[in-house]
């Protein structure tokens, strides 16, 4: 396993998930290390965004979900009864397939986080709002235009917006939720690019259609079927030699 | 070839365009037949003198000509030879085969009067007391220099009335309430009866004094105008009744223009007189912006935030989908039926209440247990409030899920989400159902007559008097002003014109208010840009 080297940030142990009677995640256990792309393929339906998505628990909104097993991030379990939802998203960010800016300005989409967070002070917020937006790469096209719609930006910008967004509260983790499905090439390489610059400093766990994707950005690959984890480990020898006949079928498109 | 037309989809362009264009047709028609009627009553038309062949002589503008019906190309016209208090009738028709002779003399004069409308003569003396101060082509400009003073002095008098004893019998009527309310406690003596009795007996002093006062300004009102009539007669009108004398046939454009533009201001500006036939509707004005304003302070919150509960916070299901049609179908419920509703609970029921807590001593008198502007506000409130929650229903279910997940994800929680992202994205959406709310309550009549609209109010909801704002009192509406100006006005004729120009005016109120809200929202869509791709 590659986690060897340094404590895991994320800690998943046995995470089975039902949507009523139906059971999505299946016994799922993995480690996700600290700084680096870990990235979830796998088929439609195989459960890899439900997944992402039990570890900011915005599972909570669905009706009738019922968990079971446990989730640690950085050593305190998520799923704790005692723990503030809110604080751990404030941990743990994320971005969306769709992209998804507040229909407000430029600013005031960064700025909304930090503000939730109880930042005040102006300058305080003009600072993170230029380190956030220069975080995702965004800053040089928006600079001159911060007052203006979000909405107004194309759909790459709107994407990376919603990583400045994501990085302004200063997570640990960042969930990105096929982030580049809905982007043409140029913007997609730009969200990949940013993808690497940003593992220095945070913990990226993405879910991708796309395996090019997950073998240009990752160190680490999940592949899941069927709502199992079936195969975790290095990204280059999980495309290069998978261990597991099912994910070799996936990878040379047998299937999928 | 007719197949091959049909599937090109021209005909069906045509068929909508055609239904636009009578839409459109019909709304315009309606408006130009409003705007063209209202528009031409202050214009001061020109006089005309018809002699009969029977030798009568009418004077007065001719308002109409129309076909005799029954007989073939035969025509009559009907001539306002208006005062009425020296003829029967103020609108005479007459056969235009009988007219032997058509003149516009140029001396003849319109007066308009506080009271019996219009009269029209020519004018031959001004008289002091007894004494005949000018006469002939000198009375005029006698009359013109003295009508300036005889305005102040009716201004003042209007004053004392309305002001200085309208004080006095307020103060009056607050002691009274209160020497009521200390005989229900029981008190029989003591410094506060004592006080009160002894500030009633200073009120009436005060009365009289300001009774003299009126008397006085009164016995200054000796001037009288003598006006020569149609028929040989004549009429004196106290000078102090004349608000304005006019030469129409004499008018330049550029003068009647101008006398336009007076009319106009005094009809939005005045009070109505001669049941509301004449002068101006500015209480009816008032009473609808203000009532609409309270209706929509009232309807706004309580709409806004059904509907944050039943999109944001209620599990949507069949118990959900039931109140929403249900809601939905309040729209459908006649207006009528809402106005019994307020007359039933707010007025007997709240109001009756309110009366028994704090208004004891008023009754058996209500306060607030009768129609008033409060209560014809919430009625409309409730009228209206299902416009309100569908329009910002249907823009909560606009807003992308995505967009709250995205607030949630940042730590906020569902509150922070709602008030700081979803209800800045649904104002547009608010506020477009509060325009069509105001369109709607700004017209609706008949709950209002139930519920506190009169035909004519004594005073305006908002006064000077302590705590100026009186919600339970009744209010005059211009919805209802139309309604009784036509159909309860005992001088049709007369009262036809005030009907269209109230109607303009109503129109362009709605209009204006409406304008209001769509630059608010505009505003704010520029704002949030919702509006924006």
């Amino acid at each position: 396993m590659p986690a060897i080297m340094e404590a895991p940030m994320v800690e998943i142990e046995t995470l089975s998930l039902w949507y009523g009677a139906k059971q999505v995640l299946k016994g799922v256990t993995m480690s996700v290390p600290k700084h680096r792309v870990t990235a979830y393929i796998g088929p439609s339906g195989c459960g890899k965004t439900t997944l992402l998505r039990c570890l900011n628990r915005m599972n909570d909104l669905v009706d009738g979900v019922r968990i079971t097993g446990a989730i640690r991030i950085g050593g305190t379990d998520i799923y704790d009864a005692a723990l503030d939802v809110t604080e751990l998203r404030k941990r743990v960010g994320m971005v969306f397939q769709k992209s998804n800016p507040f229909p407000k300005s430029i600013f005031e989409n960064v700025a909304y986080g930090p503000r939730i967070l109880g930042v005040r002070n102006r300058t305080d917020l003009d600072g993170l709002v230029e380190r956030s937006l220069r975080g995702a790469a965004l800053w040089d096209e928006v600079a001159d235009r911060l007052h203006e719609s979000a909405l107004g930006l194309s759909g790459g910008q709107q994407q990376r917006l919603c990583i400045a967004r994501a990085i302004a509260v200063e997570p640990d983790v960042l969930l990105m939720d096929e982030p580049c499905s809905a982007l043409d090439p140029i913007a997609t390489a730009k969200i990949e690019e940013l993808m690497l610059e940003l593992k220095n400093g945070y913990t990226i766990v993405i879910v991708t259609h796309n395996m090019q994707q997950a073998a240009r950005v990752s160190d680490d690959t999940g592949f899941m079927l069927l709502g199992e984890l079936v195969e975790f480990g290095v990204t280059r020898q999980l495309f290069t030699n998978p261990r597991d006949k099912r994910t070799e079928d996936y990878i040379t498109g047998r299937f999928g | 070839m007719t197949r091959g037309l049909w599937r090109s989809g021209e005909p069906f362009i045509w068929l909508t365009a055609g239904a636009l264009a009578t839409a459109l047709l019909m709304v315009g028609g309606l408006v130009a037949i409003i705007v063209a009627n209202a528009a031409g009553f202050f214009w001061p038309s020109d006089i005309v003198r018809l002699t009969l062949r029977d030798g009568t002589v009418l004077t007065g503008p001719v308002t109409e000509r129309e076909r005799i019906p029954g007989a073939a190309n035969a025509w009559r016209v009907k001539v306002n030879v208006a005062n009425r208090d020296v003829y029967a009738a103020d609108f005479v028709w007459a056969d235009e085969s009988a007219i032997t002779r058509r003149a516009r003399p140029a001396d003849v004069a319109v007066v308009e009067r506080t009271e019996w409308g219009l009269l029209i003569g020519s004018l031959v003396a001004l008289e002091d007391g007894e004494v005949v101060v000018a006469a002939g082509p000198a009375t005029w400009p006698e009359a013109q220099r003295r009508l300036p003073a005889a305005a102040a002095l009716r201004a003042e008098i209007r004053t004392v009335e309305k002001r200085d004893i309208g004080a006095i019998n307020h103060e009056h009527e607050q002691l009274r309430l209160r020497l009521r309310q200390l005989e229900g406690r029981g008190v029989t003596a003591g410094a506060d009866l004592d006080a009160a009795r002894a500030r009633l007996a200073k009120l009436q002093s005060n009365y009289a004094a300001q009774e003299a006062r009126l008397t006085a300004l009164r016995g200054r009102q000796t001037a009288t105008l003598v006006v020569a009539v149609d028929g040989g007669k004549q009429k004196k009108v106290p000078l102090a009744q004349v608000l304005d004398v006019s030469f129409p046939n004499a008018m330049s454009v550029v003068a009647k223009a101008g006398r336009y533009v007076a009319g106009v201001w005094q009809f939005v500006s005045g009070v109505p007189r001669e049941s509301n036939t004449e002068g101006g509707v500015f209480p009816a004005i008032f009473g609808t912006v203000m009532m609409v304003m309270l209706m929509s302070i009232m309807v706004t919150p309580l709409g806004v935030l059904a509907a944050f509960y039943l999109r944001e916070y209620a599990r949507q299901g069949a118990f959900v989908s039931v109140v929403r049609i249900a809601v939905n179908n309040l729209a459908g419920v006649p207006s009528i039926v809402f106005g019994v509703f307020g007359v039933g609970f707010f007025i007997y029921g709240v109001g009756g209440t309110i009366d028994r807590l704090f208004y004891a001593e008023a009754l058996p008198t209500p306060t607030y247990g009768t129609g008033g502007i409060l209560w014809a506000s919430l009625t409309l409130a409730l009228l209206t409030i299902p416009v309100v929650i569908v329009a910002t229903e249907e823009g909560l279910s606009a807003i992308p899920g995505g967009t709250r997940e995205a607030s949630l994800a940042l730590g906020a929680t569902k509150l922070e989400t709602t008030l700081k992202v979803v209800l800045p994205a649904v104002m547009p959406s608010i506020l477009t159902g509060l325009i069509l709310a105001m369109a709607r309550a700004a017209g609706e009549v008949a709950p209002l007559m139930i519920t506190g609209v009169v035909k004519l109010a004594p005073s305006l909801p908002v006064d000077g008097f302590w705590p100026f704002v009186h919600l339970d009192r009744k209010f005059m509406h211009l919805g209802f002003h139309i309604y009784d100006v036509g159909f309860q006005s005992p001088n049709v004729d007369a009262a036809r014109p005030m009907v269209f120009a109230t109607t303009l005016l109503l129109l362009l109120i709605v209009v204006l208010l409406n304008l209001f809200a769509i630059a608010t929202r505009n505003r704010l869509r520029r704002t949030y840009a919702t509006a924006a791709v």
